[in-house]
């Protein structure tokens, strides 16, 4: 049996690791068209891809507007990207099991649009049984 | 493989953004089931760690690139339905935040990447390790393998859709033969990719990998039967 890591050690370090990913190492990735690009572009048909309705946001195409250092506007569109995921899907994560607890209430007949996942300030913290512990208060005092 | 706004025509972007939504759905109820204290904070660890490495293109050949879709890895690490919910949150937020991949495709990539490749790869998997002992070893590979599958799987899904509502008059055996032959070599990148984040996570904290349960109850007994010959 090798030693246990302790979960939260585990998380925290995942997490910084998908940082850095997203952060420092991204600005190594190839920037070479991906193989559908590559396909689009030899069968004729790269053309046809219309500009996205979002592709003047401040993070599009992975790079933070304003910003002109190359290395700085990606790593920086790189760890903003990676901290909206992270919360939104801490969040959904938490509504899902949340709902799961709630028996006998009809099923609301929730969106399936992740986006309609109300962005719970808490939902970035990595400890996800804090969360958990929090809830369970106000919601007891409910029934 | 994010798919652009203009690739595919309306109806084609509508019927793909129904099997997303349905998709989604179905994995919002079924996800529940796989989740608890242990697996939620995974969840977002995982979505985050695949929107990372998604930003990592490897080169292919000359020229072109690829970068890991996620979805054996994500199916393996935390579950196949709490696995779709982690990828379309990278989809989503890719799509509406960095302008990557259209917005009326949003429904087409999360039924290619999301759905496809992700059920494709944890059925690839979770076949294997029927037929095979069942070792805490053996996890990464067969996720290596799943993984490897995955990426040509959702490239002939969007040949696929491309036949029945691509823009442009292509040649479908042309198209089919270009994105499959691609795609076969980034599914070694995300083969190996997934097995070594796989391997990584079971080396650590085999518990915290949903795809090695059945392999970790069969140690489990293994030990306890060998405590009790010994006794």
């Amino acid at each position: 049996m090798s030693r246990t890591v302790r979960t939260r050690t585990f998380l925290v370090v995942g997490l910084a690791v998908a940082m850095l990913l997203a952060g420092v190492v991204s600005y190594y990735a190839s920037s070479h068209p991906d193989g559908l690009e590559h396909v689009a572009e030899q069968a004729g048909f790269a053309d046809t891809a219309e500009e996205s309705a979002t592709a003047d946001g401040p993070l599009a195409d992975y790079r933070v507007k304003g910003v002109e250092d190359d290395r700085a506007a990606g790593g920086l569109a790189g760890v903003v990207g990676a901290a909206a995921v992270l919360a939104l899907s801490l969040g959904l994560v938490h509504l899902v099991r949340r709902r799961g607890s709630r028996t006998g209430e009809p099923s609301a007949g929730p969106s399936p649009d992740p986006a309609t996942v109300p962005d719970n300030g808490r939902a970035t913290d990595p400890e996800g049984s804090r969360h958990a512990d929090a809830e369970r208060g106000p919601l007891d005092g409910r029934r | 493989m994010h798919v652009p706004d203009g690739f595919l025509d309306a109806p084609t972007s509508v019927a793909t953004g129904v099997v997303a939504a349905a998709g989604v759905g179905l994995a919002l109820r079924k996800a529940r089931a796989e989740l608890d204290d242990r697996t939620a904070p995974m969840a977002g660890l995982v979505a985050t760690f695949v929107f990372a490495t998604q930003m990592l293109n490897f080169p292919v050949g000359l020229g072109t690139s690829g970068h890991l879709l996620g979805g054996a890895l994500a199916a393996v690490l935390v579950g196949p339905w709490t696995g779709i919910l982690s990828v379309s949150v990278v989809l989503l937020v890719q799509a509406l935040l960095l302008a990557d991949g259209g917005i009326t495709a949003l429904g087409t990539n999360i039924t290619l990447m999301s759905l496809v490749g992700l059920v494709v790869g944890w059925l690839v998997f979770r076949g294997l390790q029927r037929v095979l002992p069942k070792r805490v070893g053996l996890v990464p590979v067969l996720a290596a393998a799943g993984a490897f599958v995955s990426v040509p799987a959702a490239a002939l899904a969007f040949t696929g859709l491309y036949a029945v509502g691509g823009t442009a008059p292509i040649p479908l055996d042309t198209l089919a033969a270009a994105m499959l032959g691609w795609h076969t070599l980034i599914g070694v990148g995300e083969a190996v990719i997934t097995g070594l984040v796989v391997g990584s996570v079971v080396a650590v904290r085999p518990d915290l990998v949903y795809g090695a349960r059945p392999a970790l109850a069969v140690r489990t007994l293994e030990i306890r039967s060998d405590a009790g010959a010994s006794a």
